[in-house]
């Protein structure tokens, strides 16, 4: 079975008089229907290595394969439209469009993408809500929904166009227990009972230790 | 897919209702008064150049010759060795010789109207006095079609001139100054020394004081007979169906009679050139109405956005393109010019209309005058294309900023 993700040697530095490595040889790998956690103090470059995951950032060195696709050599507009239809971004602050009710914030990505017909992807964006238990939401815009809301309608959004990997960076970092102990439920059920590979950056200790496997960041690299 | 951009971009409008309606406002005033001040503009001149055409011949043909003309032996030998030198023509009765083939052959161009028209000085006394006028021999029938004289005339008609042969037309300073009423006899001695005796059948007023006042028209033959010029014409007035067609009629009919053509553009070349230049002024000071209509949108679409750097980072984490970023910002400044570009060319036109309607009269004028108005596709065009390219430069400056932001930075900023 190939990894939804594999990275090898990744390195990120930033600058160049000064240069900074956020990132510093990492290698590893997220099967299929596994929940991952990386934990580490802060700057340590838990988040750089995320975006690096997700494609959204580009390492100085290092190969990255999604899905068994090197992506060394893609441009721009690969990366934008892997990321559109093998990756799905659930951040800390929920950054829904304020402008956008919570059905239309799941469909822009459908909508990017194009590959349903309009009905079908109304369908799909109020059965995600509905599994949120947010089809009482689907009118309402960022600004009438809680924190936890917000946050779910941004899993269901990560989750619109139905990639294999998940990227989660401290999704429960604004939350409340309860909220929390919801988000994180979900998220354990995407890699568990949906088959996604999930990648959580998360500070919550109790959170880190409920998932499949943690990896420690320190400094860029990889505790052991 | 570009539904969706433009969707974004009007939402990103919406969300900012009252800046975006100031800058709309700039590009519908910009577009209204590029529209009204342009048709104006246009207006007068046209008007102006419709009076220069209206009051003027298309074309005259005068007695002259460009240049002096060439000896029949250097025709003849244009090689050999004989070299003439103070040539002096032998004088020739002056006027348009053989004027009747002329006007045949002017004739056969189409859309030509021609008459011939012999003009010399005359005098007139009164209390003593003597007034010097220019009698103009005409023939009635063909001369109504080459000018305006007839919708002047206040009193009698020009078919007056053809019913009584001695009758006289003259304009109504001359009459104020010799008070004279229709009907009165008036007598005219020319520098031949003929006297003539002529009744006067018609009053114009033509507004102009040196026309008013010195110029007179009788009938050609008794003009010829008076001035002793027998079967000449010193001139032949052309009128074109179509105005602007005049130097090529003119440059064509010199070519073939010889005689000095000149076309209302070549009389009045100063004139042309001047209107140009105002031309070029106009269209500069609205276009920079427009211009600086255009900071107005640029200034909403760059807040929007550094107010956006959020929201672009997280449709670029969702897969947009960068070129979709840069689209949607585009889509505003379009949105901004397409929309004020509509109002403001309806406001133009309601402006234009209600400045149609201002009449005045000038001081010591009988008058109304009507602001002279002219509209037409071109400065519609204009004012929405101008608009709509400002418009859209202004939008391309920070959409382009925005398809450039690294989605990365800006998580990391606001994590």
């Amino acid at each position: 079975m190939t990894a939804v993700i594999k990275a090898e040697h990744l390195t990120r530095r930033l600058g160049a008089e000064v240069p900074v490595t956020l990132v510093q040889d990492v290698s590893l790998e997220v099967d299929r229907g596994e929940c991952v956690a990386i934990t580490g103090p802060s700057g340590s470059g838990k988040s750089s290595l995320l975006y690096l995951l997700g494609l959204l950032d580009t390492p100085t060195s290092g190969r990255i394969w999604l899905n068994g696709v090197e992506t060394s050599g893609y441009g721009d507009d690969q990366f934008a439209d892997a990321r559109l239809s093998q990756v799905g971004f659930v951040f800390q602050s929920h950054f829904l469009l304020p402008e956008f009710t919570a059905l239309e914030n799941v469909m822009l990505p459908m909508q990017r993408l194009g590959r349903l017909p309009p009905s079908a992807m109304t369908e799909r964006a109020e059965n995600l809500l509905g599994r949120f238990g947010l089809s009482g939401a689907v009118s309402k815009t960022p600004r009438q929904l809680s924190g936890g809301q917000s946050q779910r309608v941004a899993i269901a959004r990560a989750l619109a166009n139905d990639p294999a990997l998940i990227l989660a960076d401290e999704p429960t970092g604004n939350l409340d227990t309860v909220s929390s102990a919801n988000v994180q439920t979900i998220i354990k059920d995407l890699a568990h009972e949906h088959g996604r590979a999930v990648v959580v950056v998360t500070h919550d200790a109790h959170f880190a230790s409920s998932v499949d496997r943690i990896i420690r960041v320190v400094d860029g690299r990889i505790q052991t | 897919m570009i539904r969706l951009l433009v969707r974004v971009g009007i939402r990103h409008l919406l969300a900012r209702k009252r800046q975006s309606i100031v800058s709309l406002m700039g590009i519908v005033l910009g577009v209204a008064f590029f529209l009204a001040i342009s048709a104006m503009m246009q207006g007068s001149e046209n008007d102006f150049i419709r009076r220069l055409i209206d009051n003027s011949p298309h074309i005259t043909i005068t007695d002259e010759y460009r240049n002096a003309r060439v000896q029949p032996v250097t025709q003849r030998y244009p090689n050999g060795a004989v070299e003439i030198s103070h040539v002096k023509p032998q004088t020739e009765t002056r006027g348009v010789r053989g004027y009747q083939q002329v006007l045949e052959f002017v004739r056969t161009i189409s859309g030509v109207r021609a008459s011939a028209v012999l003009t010399g000085q005359a005098l007139v006394s009164f209390a003593g006095k003597d007034r010097g006028i220019t009698l103009n021999g005409i023939v009635p029938s063909e001369y109504a079609g080459v000018s305006t004289l007839p919708t002047y005339l206040v009193r009698g008609s020009l078919d007056d001139l053809v019913a009584n042969p001695n009758g006289i037309l003259i304009g109504d300073e001359l009459a104020r100054v010799l008070s004279l009423v229709l009907n009165d006899n008036l007598t005219v001695a020319t520098t031949t020394g003929q006297t003539k005796t002529f009744k006067i059948v018609g009053i114009f007023h033509t507004g102009r004081i040196n026309i008013d006042e010195e110029q007179t028209f009788t009938g050609l033959k008794r003009a010829q007979a008076l001035l002793d010029r027998p079967n000449r014409a010193n001139s032949i007035i052309i009128k074109l169906t179509d105005p602007t067609l005049a130097r090529a009629v003119a440059a064509g009919v010199e070519g073939r009679i010889g005689y000095k053509s000149v076309s209302w553009q070549e009389q009045s070349e100063d004139l042309m050139n001047a209107l140009m230049i105002r031309r070029i002024i106009m269209y500069t000071v609205v276009g920079a109405v427009l211009v600086v209509a255009a900071f107005g949108i640029y200034n909403v679409i760059s807040t929007v956005v550094m107010e956006k750097q959020r929201d672009i980072a997280i449709l670029k984490s969702m897969g947009f393109h960068p070129r979709d970023i840069k689209r949607i910002f585009l889509v505003q400044g379009i949105v901004l010019g397409l929309i004020g570009g509509v109002i403001g060319l309806g406001l133009g036109s309601a402006l234009m209309a209600g400045l149609m309607n201002i009449r005045f009269k000038f001081p010591g004028s009988t008058d109304y005058v009507y602001m002279a108005i002219d509209w037409g596709w071109f400065q519609f065009t204009l004012a929405a294309g101008v608009a709509m390219a400002a418009s859209v430069i202004a939008a391309w400056l920070p959409a382009r900023k925005a398809a450039r932001f690294e989605p990365v930075a800006i998580l990391r900023g606001s994590a």
